[in-house]
């Protein structure tokens, strides 16, 4: 089968790595699109089911309401922190702002004018490391959740909300040890322009976690 | 001649003269800098309405927080994600399966929602 570096060889273009396709179009960007599409769905689904179950728990601890134990004569305070979460939002749209820095310099990584902060390796560090933060924000929220008295098997809010928080916690992770990967081949052989579509398919990944917590955040925390 | 199936560096099959969606000036760094200011701005917009009770208890909380929302997921879509500035089968790609997921949300929505309560099966 042909591939582009022959025929790029034969015409005289520049020779890239990537497999000869029908559309002329790159076949892991195709891919990693639909996925990303496919992971809409997925996310659609888990949050249709958080709202579906939304304000249908029949006993506490509550989101945005408090909650009295009527055997008990508990009283239990809403359980979500809109503070800590406002910040690990923040945190994860600046990551985000890093991840395409961090594309940006793996781009200019070859051009003789670019800039100091041009540095792929400060901005895939960065973004790597506002990932964990996140998720480190994540694992403090559910640890505050179950020692409050909300697991998993607690209510309708507790079975949805950690399925849906949770998913998107298993997806930040597996991008922050892609984003780590990247990072390692940086510091060995360091990443050139034409690793540049290597880059794109892991920031496409990390936006899409990003945009799908934008959705969360203001369906699952605003919105009361 | 130009091989008309190369790809650059970006993945686009870049040679298709026909093609006029297809274009490749991708925003500078500035422009992501702006854009994560504008997210910013966003995001603490949402918050503050968040934290004040007569404009939670009005209608129009909800729908400024959806609103709100809907344009930091497009923006990050389309400047962070390129997709404004990338080939239409990416767009379609994209779009397509996220319209199935929005009528399928609306669907459920509906179905475990109004339909639920007004056919007795929820209270």
């Amino acid at each position: 089968m042909a591939t582009v570096d022959t025929m790029a060889a034969d015409h005289g273009a520049v020779p890239m790595q990537h497999h000869y396709t029908t559309t002329g179009l790159d076949h892991r960007k195709i891919a990693i699109w639909a996925f990303i599409g496919s992971e809409c769905m997925l996310f659609t689904s888990l949050i249709s089911t958080y709202l579906i179950y939304k304000g249908r728990s029949l006993v506490g601890p509550l989101p945005h309401e408090i909650w009295r134990n009527p055997s008990t004569g508990q009283v239990l305070k809403p359980i979500l922190n809109i503070p800590v979460t406002s910040a690990s939002t923040f945190v994860l749209l600046m990551s985000s702002l890093a991840m395409v820095l961090a594309h940006d310099a793996v781009v200019n990584s070859e051009n003789p004018n670019r800039k100091g902060y041009q540095n792929s390796k400060l901005w895939l560090a960065a973004t790597a490391i506002l990932g964990t933060t996140f998720l480190g924000f994540q694992a403090f929220e559910f640890t505050s959740f179950v020692h409050e008295g909300l697991t998993i098997r607690t209510n309708l809010f507790g079975t949805s909300f950690f399925t849906l928080t949770g998913f998107h916690g298993g997806h930040v992770t597996a991008g922050v040890i892609w984003l780590l990967s990247l990072l390692a081949i940086d510091f060995k052989r360091g990443l050139k322009p034409s690793d540049a579509l290597n880059v794109d398919l892991a920031a496409l990944y990390w936006h899409f976690v990003d945009v799908v917590w934008i959705a969360i955040f203001t369906l699952v925390y605003l919105i009361k | 001649m130009a091989n008309p199936y190369a790809h650059d560096a970006e993945g686009h099959g870049a040679h298709d003269p026909n093609d006029s969606h297809d274009t490749h000036g991708h925003p500078t760094a500035g422009t992501y800098i702006k854009v994560g200011l504008v997210l910013t701005l966003i995001t603490i917009v949402e918050v503050w309405a968040y934290y004040i009770p007569s404009f939670v208890a009005s209608h129009w909380f909800v729908p400024s927080l959806l609103i709100m929302s809907a344009v930091k997921f497009a923006t990050v879509v389309l400047f962070y994600m390129h997709l404004k500035y990338d080939h239409r089968l990416f767009r379609a790609l994209f779009t397509g399966p996220f319209i199935v997921a929005a009528f399928t949300m609306l669907g459920l929505m509906f179905l475990f929602g109004k339909l639920a309560v007004r056919l007795g099966l929820l209270t």
